[in-house]
């Protein structure tokens, strides 16, 4: 690509400022895995099929294979190598992996669902995980997971407020 | 029992787990192919564009393999790369390398090949003519029969004869992790690594490609993102084009296909086509089964063979007839190979006997749970290959589980009040009676002859050596269990050691439903020959075993202490290649499911809406991943049964891609109801047997069942499409 093309785009990854000069049009899912070595987010369709390169931007799910980059200018991006490992036993004991391919953007958009019990009042968990595909788990494992994390954050909630 | 957690488990949680695409390589260039246009011709010219400046690439074609130009597997029928002709779209003939990804996508447009079509067959169901036999006289690729007793004369004298016929699809793997390899010369010796499923078969395929010996190759499994058999013999064909790449341009190669490139130009499960002429008696027995059943084996013979012969072994079901003729063919078609899927000839096999039990049941006017409460095969009855069963599992009681834990007969019952009251949605019960062969078919295992070792490491762990590999299915944390509670020790004393040729024995493919309990007891074995060589008993564990490595190695510094296993039939398991006549397996897994459904005559789409399965598969080593297996392979049946759907233009895959090609989403299936009866085995590791591939042999037809229970159509052909169906009722 011709020098002229490119822009500069800042953006919050994890939590640190990014500032890079790339094709406006690269794919975020390539932004990260080939310039900035965070290999953790796959990809499995490439176009916005499977949900295998879930981040999050401004807290909200995207397929980050279907985000050009200078969408991301100025946003905020989640991607797996944030989660905290403690969050991550129920899905663990539930057999919510199995070959894992599927499973950094799940555990993504598992994050988003987390952070926002407020969803479970109008979508059920199947509605909320359906743009995550898992040829392996049959979903049980990933919702049933999915179900005692938070239930076990609300538990934590509340033994925090009492 | 305490099911361990899986190993990898937290690795593949927090995405640090590194697949063959997430592995960078100093100096690594990109593969990438270039393909058949046409499904069947003469290459008469391959041209090269402009558009691209030819000398900044490595382009390798037929003339650059070293050693011979065919993909070893049972024949060598397929290239590596077609010289002088094609024999189905997407067919590899030239490959290309650059160090830009996007450059070698411009250079594949860049090429063209030119071929002169000739007569292809892009139906496997009908005759071929003169024109289109590309293999031996009349496109077999393989003939099998089984006989048992007199099927004619049982026919002849039997209360009712019930003919059917049923169809079933090709089906993609959709593994998440597409194929992908990188091959490199490091020191002189052919490195390949990637996402496979039996790395020695990788090793052979290249030996043979490149003209090497085993001394000059090495193949390492990285990790790998599911298989289902999608990644048991294709891996070859990629390995093969990465190394060769990788020899002309003197760097390292990374071949990695996208989703379409996969969907597109790797194997896909078998399409069928059963016919099925039964007798019973005027007790609903079964007196007579006549089977014929038809696989489209695709362009080259690839694993159709066996194929067939798994298939033809499960097709008369897990019944006690004393009558039973199954003749079995694989043909040619010019498409891409069909290949090995999860059940492996199975499912096909026992969509159709199980729909036709269905089929029997309404004929005669028997519920479809006495029809098989009545013929399912008791301890000492045969099936039809004349194996003697008697392993004390009752499965008459694996039926009655399933019946009982789906609530089947009120089901039944609700259904029809349901159907009688709602104006557009018609709700159905169906189940299936089932079985699966664990391990390879007949004399396979033996022939195999299958070697695992294990070591006690210096600092007194122990080390698993085996050629089998994680693919999802849970094989590390499993090894782990199985030599830990042999060995008296903790999991965390346990390594197992990557699938690197170089370094593991061959203990054979990662297919089969063979890894827990072939491989699992060769471990077991292996281990107790650890103990022999270090001079203890069968008694000695733990600590005491700990010590017995660590005083070993204190005493011979340069020899590690490693205990040996090879595959040894089990006693008395005896089978007959020429007759098809025997021990086919040394064990089954049994099963029964139970399918609910819910069908919207506006659109024709059916739900899923409830699940039971409920199986018997010797003792379970670790119950969610268990649970997993028989959950995953649900939902992936439920799949190919209702939504997967190839559709083929010139014997190519006209959706290759997953917005047209739907997999079922979390959203599509119901929670999956799973119980396990357990009757230890013991001659599998832990009195384990095989669990993979059975569940996706049932669900098909227990669905299509409920589908025809609810509607009264009499559905025989699957992905029973909201199309399909819609046909079925309005024009019957
Ligand atoms: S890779 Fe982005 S949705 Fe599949
Ligand atoms: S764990 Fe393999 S695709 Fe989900």
């Amino acid at each position: 690509m011709d020098e002229c093309g490119l822009v500069t785009i800042e953006l919050t990854l994890n939590g640190g400022c990014v500032r890079l000069e790339v094709d406006p049009g690269e794919r975020l899912l390539d932004t990260l895995r080939d310039r900035l070595g965070l290999k953790g987010t796959k990809e499995g369709c490439g176009e916005g099929e499977c949900g295998a390169c879930t981040v999050l931007m401004d807290g909200v799910p995207v397929n980050s294979c279907l985000v050009p980059i200078v969408q991301a200018r100025g946003k905020r991006i989640e991607t797996i190598e944030s989660v905290d490992r403690a969050q991550l036993s129920a899905l663990l004991d539930s057999g919510a992996t199995q070959c894992g391919a599927c499973t950094p953007g799940v555990v993504m958009s598992a994050a988003w669902v987390m952070q926002h019990p407020e969803l479970l009042h109008t979508h059920g968990l199947r509605e909320l995980m359906a743009g995550n595909l898992c040829r392996c788990t049959g979903y049980d494992g990933i919702i049933g997971g999915l179900a005692a994390a938070i239930e076990a954050g609300l538990a934590r909630k509340s033994e925090g407020e009492g | 029992m305490r099911s361990s957690r899986r190993r990898e488990g937290i690795s593949k949680l927090t995405g640090q787990e590194r697949y063959v695409d997430d592995l960078t390589v100093e100096g690594c260039w990109w593969g990438m192919t270039a393909r058949s246009p046409v499904a069947r011709g003469r290459i008469r010219e391959i041209r090269f564009g402009r558009g691209v400046d030819w000398s900044e690439f490595v382009v390798v074609d037929h003339r650059d393999i070293p050693g011979a130009n065919q993909v070893r597997l049972i024949e060598l029928d397929q290239p590596v790369l077609a010289s002088d002709r094609v024999r189905h779209v997407h067919e590899p003939v030239v490959l290309v390398a650059h160090r830009s990804r996007q450059m070698c996508r411009r250079a594949i447009r860049e090429i063209e090949i030119v071929v002169d079509p000739e007569p292809a067959v892009l139906d496997y169901r009908i005759k071929p003519t003169p024109e289109q036999i590309q293999y031996g006289p009349d496109n077999v690729f393989k003939h099998l029969r089984i006989e048992k007793g007199d099927v004619d004369r049982a026919l002849a004298s039997a209360a009712h004869v019930i003919e059917g016929v049923y169809e079933t699809g090709a089906q993609e793997h959709v593994y998440l992790e597409p194929q992908g390899m990188i091959a490199g010369e490091e020191d002189g010796v052919l490195v390949v690594r990637g996402s496979m499923q039996c790395p020695y078969y990788v090793l052979n395929a290249l030996m043979h490609a490149l003209g090497r010996d085993e001394s000059h190759v090495r193949v390492v499994q990285t990790p790998t993102g599911g298989g289902f058999g999608g990644k048991e013999d294709f891996p070859s064909n990629l390995a093969v084009h990465a190394a060769l790449l990788a020899l002309k341009s003197g760097r390292p190669i990374k071949m990695i296909y996208d989703r379409s490139e996969d969907m597109g130009s790797t194997t896909k499960r078998h399409p069928s086509l059963v016919r099925h002429r039964s007798g019973v008696d005027s007790q609903g027995r079964l007196v007579a089964q006549d089977i014929e059943m038809t696989i489209d084996g695709g362009a080259y013979v690839t694993l159709s063979p066996v194929v067939l012969s798994r298939g033809i072994i499960h097709a008369a079901g897990p019944y006690a007839c004393e009558n039973v003729r199954i003749v079995g063919r694989a043909v040619l078609s010019n498409s891409v190979p069909f290949g090995a899927f999860r059940g492996f000839g199975a499912p096909q096999s026992q969509f159709a006997n199980e729909r036709h039990m269905d089929r029997i049941a309404r004929t005669i006017g028997m519920d479809p749970a006495e029809l098989r409460r009545r013929n399912l095969i008791r301890d000492g009855q045969t099936t039809s290959t004349g194996q003697v069963i008697s392993d004390g599992t009752d499965r008459v009681e694996v039926l009655e589980r399933a019946l009982c834990r789906s609530g089947y007969a009120q089901k039944k019952e609700e259904c029809v009040s349901f159907n009688a009251a709602h104006p557009y949605l018609r709700r159905g019960v169906g189940l299936a009676a089932f079985y699966h062969g664990s391990g390879f078919t007949g004399s396979g295992e033996v022939y195999l002859s299958s070697c695992v070792d294990v070591a006690g490491l210096e600092d007194g762990r122990i080390e698993i050596r085996t050629a089998n590999t994680e693919i999802g299915q849970g094989t590390l944390t499993i090894f782990a269990t199985i030599a830990a509670e042999r060995l008296g020790l903790d999991e965390s004393q346990i390594v197992i050691a990557e699938p690197d040729t170089a370094r593991v024995p061959n203990s054979g493919p990662t297919v089969a439903s063979r890894t827990a309990m072939v491989v699992g007891r060769l471990i077991e074995r292996a281990c107790d020959d650890l103990r022999r060589t270090l001079g203890l008993s069968e008694a000695d564990t733990g600590q005491r075993l700990r010590d017995a490595i660590m005083k070993w190695w204190a005493e011979h510094p340069d020899t590690e202490p490693v205990g040996h296993a090879r595959y040894e039939s089990p006693p008395g398991v005896l089978w007959d290649d020429q007759t098809y006549r025997g021990d086919a397996y040394a064990a089954f897994a049994w099963a029964t499911h139970v399918a609910e459904v819910e069908v919207d005559l506006r659109t024709f789409a059916t739900r899923v809406v409830g699940f039971w399965a409920v199986q018997e598969v010797g003792r379970v080593i670790n119950q969610t991943l268990a649970r997993g297996q028989i959950q995953g392979g649900v939902v992936q049946a439920i799949g190919w049964a209702l939504m997967e759907d190839c559709v083929w233009d010139d014997g190519a895959m006209a959706n290759a891609q997953l917005t047209n090609y739907i997999i079922p989403t979390a959203c599509d299936v119901p929670s999956i109801d799973v119980e396990f009866l357990e009757n230890p085995y013991p001659h599998g590791a832990m009195g384990a047997k095989g669990i993979g591939e059975l569940p996706m042999d049932g669900p098909a037809p227990a669905i299509v069942n409920a589908v025809v229970d609810a509607l009264g159509v009499e559905a025989s052909a699957i992905p029973l499409t909201p199309e399909r169906l819609m046909e079925l009722v309005t024009h019957g």
